[in-house]
Parts: C-alpha cells; sequence; structure tokens
C-alpha cells in the first residue's frame, strides 16, 4: 500500500513533505550528483543576500556530540548571480524551490523580494531571521517579535500574492510563539523552525575557541528536542499555520517526530553532510513508517501527537483554538 | 570555474586488509564504483562510528592506490589523531565502511613529458604515487622529496626510491635523510634535475615554502591543500579559502570542490584563515560582518 505523502505549504502544493535545509544544499547542483531533486518537495536555497558575501574566516566548522557547529555567515555570490545561474537552473529542472532570503535591514529584505517577484521558478520564500539587524545595534531580528513582523510584511507587501512567505525563526528567544504569531500577524504564510541555535565549543589542545568567529550556529540531532518543542509550542497556539519543521532530521522516524509535533513539511539540513542521498532515504523511512502504522495520507498524521489522552490514534481532530 | 570532471558515489565498501605503515595506518576497502572513476589527487569522505554514531562529518581522506582486485579497492593512509581517525585505526578486514568518492579535482597532467619534483610532507607523500605512476607512463622524469618531523612520519620512502629518478628525504630531528624541511634542500633538487614542474601535498606551512620555492624559479606548481571539511561534496561551504582566480578576483573558494588541488601561485597561503579585504563579497565592515 502506498500513502498519500503530497503537503501544502500555504496553498503551494508539494509532491512530498521533505525538503532541503537553508544552507545545507549549496545550489542544488552539487546534491544533484547524486539523486534527482525532482523527487524531493522541495528544494531550500542558501540564504540569498543583496552583494556577493565572502563569509567568515576558517575555522568554519567543529564537531560536536551529535551534531556541529557552523560559522559560514552566509557566503553567496549575491542575488544577481543567482538570478542568473543558480535560479535557472533549478527552474529547468523543475524543481520545486524555496529561496531563503536574508539581510541586514528591513530595506534589503524588501529589495531582495522585490527581485524575486518575477523570477520564474519560485515556490516559497523563505525569511531568514536569524541575520543581526544593523539598524538596531545588530540585535538579530528573530529575537524581537516587531522586528521580525516589519521584515514579513514588507516582504509579504511585495511579493507576489500566490507564493508563500516563510518566517524562519529562531530558538534563542524566550517565547517562541509570540514571535510566531507576530510573524503572522505580519502576513507570514508559514512558519519554519528552528534556525541553528549559538554554540560554542573551545579546542583543548589550543586551547582556544574552535571557531575562528568564536560562537557558530548549532546543528545536528542535538538539537532535535530543542526544535521539535518549538514545533509544538507553535502548532498548539497557532493550529492553522503551516510549519516547516527541521533540526536534527537524520532518518523517517526524526521526520515523523516533527511531523507528530505539528510540521506539514520536513527539512533536512546536517544530515545531507553526513549522507548526500539524505532525503531521499528519510522520505522512503517516513512512508514506510506512516503505512505501517495505518496512515493512508502523510496530511492525517500532521499534528496527531496533539490529540489528547485516550483520544483516538488515526483520526485527526480538530483543534477549536484559532488564533488567526 | 572549471567544472568536477566525475560523478562521485556513494558505497558500502569492505575492508580488505589493515595495516601500520609507521606512524600511519593503512585501509584498503573494496570500493567498486570509486576504483574505477579515480584519478590521481581525488580522495574519500569516509563515515566514521558506525550507524549509531554521534560523529555526523564525514572524514576526507587522499586515495593512495587503486588496484582493480574485487572489483575496485581504494587504498588509503591516516594518522589516528581524533575519535574519527581513531575509530577508523580499530577497523578490521570484513567490516564495512561508508564512503563517499571521488571527490575533488585530481592533479592536472603535462601534456608534454617533463621533469617533475614531487614534494611530500607527512602523510600527504601517499597521495604522490599515484601521480608519479602517470607521469611516468607519460614519459616525465619523476623526482621525489619527502620530509616529516621525524623518520617514523616519512610516508613511502621505499616507494619513492624505487620509483623516482632520485629521492630526497628530510626530517626536522635529523633521524632520516637531512635535517632540516622539504624547503630546505627543493631548490637543490629543482636545479639538479632541470625541474620543470612541482607537484606537492603536505600540511599548509609547508604547501606555501614549496609555492615560494616554484615560484623563484618559475616552474608551475600544483598543491593539494587540507582544509577543514565537514562535507566533502560541495554543500556546506566550510572548507574555503582564499583563491585569486584566471580574471585576477580572489574569490573564497570551497576547497573540496574547486580543489583541493590548485596552482599553488593562485593560493593566497598568507591569507589563509582570513577573508582577506579585497576578496569578492569581504565585508565592508562593521556589524555587517556578523550577518547569518
Ligand atoms: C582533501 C583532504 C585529504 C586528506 N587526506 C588525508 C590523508 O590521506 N591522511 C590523513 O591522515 N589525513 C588526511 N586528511 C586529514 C583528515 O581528514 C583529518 O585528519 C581527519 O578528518 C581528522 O578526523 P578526526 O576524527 O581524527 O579528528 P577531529 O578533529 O575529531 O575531527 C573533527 C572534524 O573536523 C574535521 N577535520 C579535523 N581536522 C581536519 C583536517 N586536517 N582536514 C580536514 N578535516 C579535518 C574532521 O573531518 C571532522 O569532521 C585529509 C584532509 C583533506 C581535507
Ligand atoms: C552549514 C550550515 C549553513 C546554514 N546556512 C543557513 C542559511 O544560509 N540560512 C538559514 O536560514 N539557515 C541556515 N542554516 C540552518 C539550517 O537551515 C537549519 O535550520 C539548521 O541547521 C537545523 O537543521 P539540521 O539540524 O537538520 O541541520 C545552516 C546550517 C548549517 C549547518
Ligand atoms: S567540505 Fe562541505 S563544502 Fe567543502
Amino acid at each position: 500500500m502506498s500513502v498519500d505523502m503530497r503537503t501544502y505549504l500555504g496553498h503551494v502544493e508539494l509532491i512530498n513533505p521533505i525538503t532541503t535545509a537553508a544552507g545545507c544544499a549549496a545550489s542544488g547542483s552539487e546534491l544533484a550528483q547524486f539523486f534527482d531533486l525532482g523527487r524531493i518537495g522541495a528544494l531550500t536555497t542558501r540564504s540569498i543576500t543583496m552583494a556577493p558575501r565572502a563569509g567568515r574566516p576558517t575555522p568554519r566548522m567543529a564537531e560536536t556530540p551529535s551534531g556541529m557547529l557552523n560559522a559560514v555567515g552566509l557566503q553567496g555570490p549575491g542575488v544577481d548571480a543567482f538570478l542568473e545561474r543558480e535560479l535557472p537552473w533549478l527552474a529547468q529542472r523543475s524543481v520545486r524551490t524555496v529561496v531563503s532570503i536574508g539581510g541586514g535591514t528591513v530595506a534589503e529584505y524588501t529589495a531582495l523580494a522585490r527581485r524575486l517577484t518575477d523570477a520564474p521558478g519560485v515556490s516559497a520564500v523563505e525569511v531568514n531571521l536569524s541575520c543581526p539587524n544593523i539598524e538596531d545595534r545588530g540585535r538579530v531580528f528573530a529575537r524581537d517579535g516587531a522586528a521580525s513582523a516589519e521584515v514579513v510584511a514588507s516582504v509579504r507587501s511585495v511579493m507576489r500574492y500566490d507564493v508563500p512567505v516563510v518566517a524562519k525563526l529562531s530558538p534563542d528567544v524566550v517565547d517562541i510563539v509570540s514571535v510566531a504569531r507576530a510573524c503572522v500577524d505580519g502576513g507570514a504564510d508559514a512558519l519554519s523552525m528552528i534556525n541553528n541555535p549559538l554554540g560554542m565549543s573551545i579546542d583543548t589542545e589550543a586551547m582556544r575557541p574552535s571557531l575562528a568567529a568564536v560562537t557558530g550556529g548549532l546543528s545536528g540531532p542535538a538539537i532535535r528536542p530543542l526544535a521539535v518543542r518549538c514545533v509544538w509550542q507553535v502548532h498548539a497556539a497557532l493550529p492553522g499555520v503551516p510549519i516547516i519543521g527541521m533540526g536534527g532530521v537524520l532518518t523517517g522516524r526524526d521526520a515523523f517526530e516533527f511531523i507528530l509535533a505539528g510540521a506539514c513539511v520536513v527539512a533536512v539540513g546536517t544530515a545531507l553532510f553526513h549522507d548526500p542521498y539524505a532525503c531521499l532515504r528519510i522520505l522512503r523511512e517516513l512512508e514506510e513508517l506512516l503505512a505501517a502504522r495505518g496512515f493512508h495520507r502523510l496530511a492525517d498524521a500532521v499534528g496527531l501527537a496533539h490529540r489528547p489522552p485516550g483520544a483516538p490514534t488515526r483520526h485527526r481532530i480538530d483543534l477549536e483554538e484559532s488564533s488567526l | 570555474m572549471r567544472k568536477t570532471p566525475v560523478t562521485p558515489v556513494q558505497v558500502t565498501g569492505t575492508v580488505l586488509t589493515t595495516r601500520r605503515v609507521d606512524a600511519y595506518h593503512a585501509l584498503t576497502v573494496v570500493a567498486p564504483g570509486i576504483a574505477e572513476r579515480f584519478r590521481p589527487g581525488h580522495f574519500v569522505a569516509v563515515a566514521v562510528g558506525g550507524a549509531q554514531t554521534s560523529m555526523l562529518t564525514r572524514r576526507a581522506f587522499s586515495v593512495h592506490d587503486v588496484k582493480p582486485d574485487y572489483g575496485g579497492t581504494v587504498e588509503f593512509v591516516f594518522a589516528a589523531r581524533g575519535p574519527g581517525t581513531a575509530w577508523l585505526a580499530e577497523r578490521r578486514a570484513r567490516d564495512t565502511l561508508d564512503l563517499v568518492g571521488p571527490l575533488g579535482r585530481p592533479f592536472p597532467l603535462p601534456r608534454d613529458p617533463v621533469n617533475c619534483v614531487l614534494v611530500g610532507g607527512e602523510y600527504g607523500s601517499a597521495t604522490l604515487f599515484a601521480v608519479a605512476d602517470a607521469l611516468q607512463q607519460r614519459g616525465c622524469r619523476v623526482d621525489f622529496v619527502l620530509g616529516a618531523a621525524s623518520a617514523d612520519r616519512v610516508f613511502g620512502a621505499l616507494r619513492a626510491r624505487r620509483m623516482g629518478e632520485t629521492t630526497t628525504l628530510t626530517t626536522e630531528d635529523g633521524s632520516l635523510g637531512l635535517r632540516g624541511r622539504v624547503t630546505d634542500v627543493l631548490p637543490g633538487v629543482i636545479a639538479d634535475v632541470r625541474a620543470d614542474a612541482v607537484y606537492a601535498c603536505g600540511p599548509m606551512p609547508m604547501l606555501r615554502g614549496v609555492t615560494a620555492v616554484a615560484v623563484e624559479f618559475d616552474i608551475p606548481v600544483q598543491v593539494a591543500v587540507e582544509e577543514r571539511m565537514a562535507c566533502g561534496v560541495g554543500v556546506c561551504m566550510t572548507c574555503v579559502l582564499p583563491v585569486i582566480g584566471d580574471d585576477g578576483v580572489t574569490r573564497m573558494v570551497r576547497s573540496c570542490v574547486e580543489g583541493p588541488v590548485f596552482r599553488g601561485e593562485r593560493v593566497r597561503f598568507d591569507d589563509v584563515g582570513t577573508i582577506p579585504f579585497d576578496a569578492l563579497g569581504a565585508p565592508g565592515g562593521g556589524s555587517r560582518n556578523n550577518v547569518g
């Protein structure tokens, strides 16, 4: 028996719920050497910036228990090169593409969104809010609901109506639900979580920080419980909002955990460094797992763990509270 | 940018033999798809720690040797350093190993039969023998200069003596060959053999020195660099270093896919570990440096 794996990001239909996490699939062509990108629900690009960026100095990476720290610093060729080369490459292959954007000011995000408006092949725009707001003493946008909402509202206002705007949230906040709510109020069609929490490791041989940038983003299974908690809390508060869940997904079981917590799309990041075929393997494992539990549709499993104790397993309960 | 010439594959290899070579370990792995695609200079990215491991990033190793036996074997040589290489050192015959390869850009070979000096530092020599073989097949003369801190860390001295016209060995403690570094003897070797090109693999400071010597003699030098890598396939952007392009512009390029082999004079060795101010996309200063 097969399971209907289709899912929706806003009103955009994806053939299945697996996507790559921003910054973990470069421009797509590297992974295309291993598998057909058209077989995954969507490919999420690295965060595109207005100008080319050289990123941070090396070492940019340190392995940590069940995870790693990275301080890449949004290295990329800038939006012009992206629109000239990378996006058309993906569009020609009919790869559904979520374009992640990053900026230091609201105006920069807006300008990026404007550039993407007429570009063919943009299935959704993901707003990476984990960038420092250069107008606000370098405070990260995602740590402040109002600043995040301002970016989202501005991007939403210039983006084509049929392209969903996804706000990507950071777990490094006191109350992720309030930031999520602010983004939805600002016009986000979907939410994506979690971006890397900030971490650090010290090389005990050199007796210095392992990363040149001192601190870096933690990713991999080490952050999965943190990510599942965030998805759970936000889905409970905003049950109608589609969520892209991510953070340490290595297996189909991990993806299923996010789906049960309330995600309708699951992104795979660090696992791709370990296994370039991770997306397809996770998709297959997830489908097998759903089939083994008697699901006919992936959609029936989304948020299922929120049902009250004792409620029947198979049928999705309609949560009554709606904050929309 | 040049394109990666071969498509890498992921294979579950079976360890055929393990052996100690002085300070190093050598693993021969049955890895069909990889062996047949191999060209000198390629490397493999190996998953370590087994299925339930907490070590998520792959370890990169240059391929030392490939043989057609058992459908294709690859051999790599490594120093047990951290937890990943310690785990690899415990592998035994018939254990399985998850490899991705062949990766990276191989060494470009000269069209004409010319004189080549091959310079290896520590386990970096391991990658040079396949190069030597390919060069000799093209009628090139091959001379070796191998060095390390101490005698047990000079890899491949015997094989170099068999293959090379001459082999010069250096150790920093003087326990083998001449006391000193490869760069101390390299000018003499280049002059003696009238070298037309240099090939080098080893620690970054050595590559920097070798490049300086070759530049002095005005002969081309190909170096295989080693940068901290997480994926080896070009998706994580962690392995970058500043390299000057054909257009004269410095870019932070990925050593796993644009390298690991570069023309020595194109690598800005003095600026490795920094973002040179004139690199494409270098921060204009201030807090924008912190984005992401
Ligand atoms: C192209 C290339 C070829 C290499 N060939 C060889 C070889 O033939 N023989 C050999 O002994 N070593 C080689 N190395 C270095 C080897 O990859 C590292 O020594 C090894 O990854 C260390 O792993 P670990 O678990 O012992 O150490 P840890 O320090 O615990 O490793 C943690 C993480 O950092 C990465 N890392 C640490 N040091 C290095 C390094 N020097 N280069 C790249 N990544 C690093 C590891 O891959 C791992 O992801 C090569 C590296 C590169 C980039
Ligand atoms: C090397 C690396 C680069 C990343 N780059 C970006 C990026 O450009 N934009 C972004 O929004 N998130 C970026 N992320 C965060 C991931 O998209 C993802 O949110 C996070 O790593 C958690 O998922 P994982 O544990 O599956 O990797 C990056 C993560 C890593 C490891
Ligand atoms: S190691 Fe991942 S891009 Fe080079």
